[in-house]
């Protein structure tokens, strides 16, 4: 079994093969730099490298946000089209849920975040059970604060990770106090192994109909809506 | 095996998913667009990221439905042409990326393409190209003169300095209250209409191909404006035909001017303004006279946004050795 995974959805650029239960080949950078010009030559310098053809893919899968717009993009739109046109099953998975699993050591819940500007974050809140990554609340845009005050009230430790958490650490720290755990940096990087890994026993998407799970309606969308319920 | 040169296009520059498989550079097999422009209606115009996520929800419905109609499978096909630009640059990258993916996955060659030169090629599709040759590019984006000496070689002798044709028509059509897009409301409104108001025409220094629509869109404006203020009304239908007349006298008598300087053999109509009923004629018209030069009009279903054209265009830079690699970017301000 040959799994191509990638993750084009925030700063960090991912992409893994995964064969035979074992990460042959992983690439990583956490640089701003333009995801559309370096993903597919990484693809394929990755898959050249570790002697893997195009035609021997078993499975695609993608980190399927909430990140960037663009990026996120990118990264579906490769992963659906070799998908759809290698006819091999495609799973998406959530770009939080890949940063979940840097925190599989940690005995309480886990929040990954991404910034979502204007104090926002993206994240939600995930747990291993019986070495299983669970979704314990769904996948948000919600301000750190709110967040913040709502974790509090749970009895877990909560361990926040996520290369944009230093923006976010102190609002966090505030409101939590020694409630909020903050992972070390060598975690803040999405692992495309992971997403691999995670996408394996995940059930196939329908390819034509899949798209990014953008989290927000586009802007004229929202504002559209709302005049709708104005009226 | 067989030595038929097939291309696949994919454009996805603006609001339309489009893929499209033409053989030797001539002959369509097949021409599929998935339109969006229902979903752009309520806003009055195309939203860039509302573009961008349809053409992630259609891109690989499109192209399947291409390699249906078409019976081509992924061993006939030569190489795959995309639009790199200009256009929207979140909409360029979903065709961009679709097209890297599939070049990868089945080792066929890919080159990126203009899409204006696109537009120009679609009249490839219709009769085989003369030169040397004049294109007069039409569009919501474009305004452009294009002289062309042989296959893959492009010069602009001129463009717009402001409004392009396309949005002058729709900035027009918005102040008349006509619903989006105005481009073929105008036109209908002008044949019911006289051109009895007096607007300006745009000539700009002697001598330049170049063009200028904001003003007359000003002047329409204002015109309707002043009506307003005295209290008289000004007859619609009126105003989009002598908004038009302006318009098609300008671009006519410029391409007239370019035709005979240049002593060209044959005149290409390009891009979604070509579509105009009013534009068509004008040029049918004045080229009646100069029956030794070629007059060539795209039907409709090429004038718009289309992948045929794109692989019409691919055909020719692929016979000129163009190849594309997986740095190929979307680049939405691209020259010609
Ligand atoms: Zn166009």
């Amino acid at each position: 079994m040959k799994v191509l995974a990638i993750d084009t959805s925030n700063y960090v650029m991912g992409i893994a093969l995964l064969e035979d239960g074992k990460v042959s080949g992983e690439y990583i950078t956490n640089l701003q730099k333009n995801h559309s010009v370096r993903v597919m030559p990484a693809i394929q310098d990755l898959m050249r490298e570790c002697n893997v053809k195009p035609a021997e893919l078993d499975k695609v899968v993608v980190a399927k946000g909430p990140g960037s717009y663009t990026g996120v993009r990118i990264g579906v739109t490769i992963a659906k089209t070799l998908a759809w046109t290698l006819n091999i099953p495609l799973s998406g998975i959530s770009s939080l849920e890949v940063l979940a699993a840097n925190g599989k050591h940690f005995n309480g819940l886990i929040s990954p975040l991404f910034d979502a500007r204007r104090g926002q974050i993206y994240t939600g809140l995930y747990g291993y059970n019986e070495g299983l990554l669970q979704t314990v609340k769904d996948d948000r845009n919600v301000l750190a604060s709110d967040w913040a005050e709502e974790l509090k009230q749970r009895e877990e430790e909560i361990l926040f990770l996520g290369t944009d958490l230093p923006i976010h650490e102190s609002v966090i720290k505030e409101i939590m106090g020694e409630k909020a755990k903050f992972a070390p940096y060598t975690s803040f990087n999405p692992r495309p192994g992971e997403l691999a890994f995670l996408g394996i026993h995940k059930e196939a998407e329908d390819i034509h109909t899949f798209v990014p799970n953008y989290i927000r309606l586009a802007e004229a969308e929202a504002k559209w809506r709302e005049q709708q319920n104005l009226k | 095996m067989s030595t038929d040169q097939i291309i696949m296009g994919i454009e996805t520059s603006c609001d339309e998913t489009a893929v499209a498989i033409v053989k030797n550079g001539t002959e369509i097999l097949t021409n599929t667009v998935a339109s969006q422009i229902e979903s752009h209606k309520r806003f009055g115009g195309v939203v860039p990221e509302i573009a961008s996520r349809h053409h992630v929800e259609q891109i690989t419905l499109v192209i399947e439905e291409a390699l249906k109609q078409a019976q081509v499978d992924y061993s006939d096909i030569t190489a795959i042409a995309v639009t790199e630009g200009p256009g929207l640059v979140g909409a360029l990258l979903i065709g961009v990326n679709a097209a890297k993916a599939l070049a990868f996955a089945h080792n066929i060659p890919l080159i990126g393409v203009h899409h204006i030169a696109g537009h120009i090629y679609a009249n490839r599709l219709v009769k085989e190209l003369q030169f040397p040759l004049i294109s007069l590019v039409v569009s919501g984006g474009h305004t452009e003169l294009v002289y062309m000496k042989e296959h893959g070689s492009f010069e602009v002798i001129g463009e717009t300095r402001d409004d392009a044709a396309g949005e002058a028509y729709d900035k027009v059509a918005r102040t008349l209250n006509l619903p989006y897009p105005g481009g073929p409301h105008i036109d209908r409104l002008a044949h019911e209409g006289k051109p009895v108001i007096k607007l300006p025409r745009s000539w700009l220094e002697e001598g330049s191909y170049d063009f200028s629509f904001s003003g007359l869109k000003s002047a329409v404006i204002n015109t309707l404006h002043n009506a307003e203020q005295r209290g008289e009304s000004i007859e619609p239908a009126d105003l989009a035909a002598s908004f038009q007349e302006s318009v098609i006298e300008v671009l006519v008598t410029k391409t007239l001017r370019a035709v005979k300087e240049y002593n060209v053999k044959q005149v290409l109509l390009a891009g979604g303004v070509a579509a105009n009923k009013g534009l068509r004629a004008a040029l049918d018209d004045a080229f009646k006279e100069i029956p030794e030069i070629d007059l060539v009009i795209p039907p409709l279903s090429l004038c718009t946004d289309n992948a045929a054209m794109i692989a019409a265009i691919g055909s020719v830079a692929y016979e000129k050795g163009k190849r594309s690699d997986y740095t190929l970017n979307a680049n939405p301000g691209l020259e010609i």
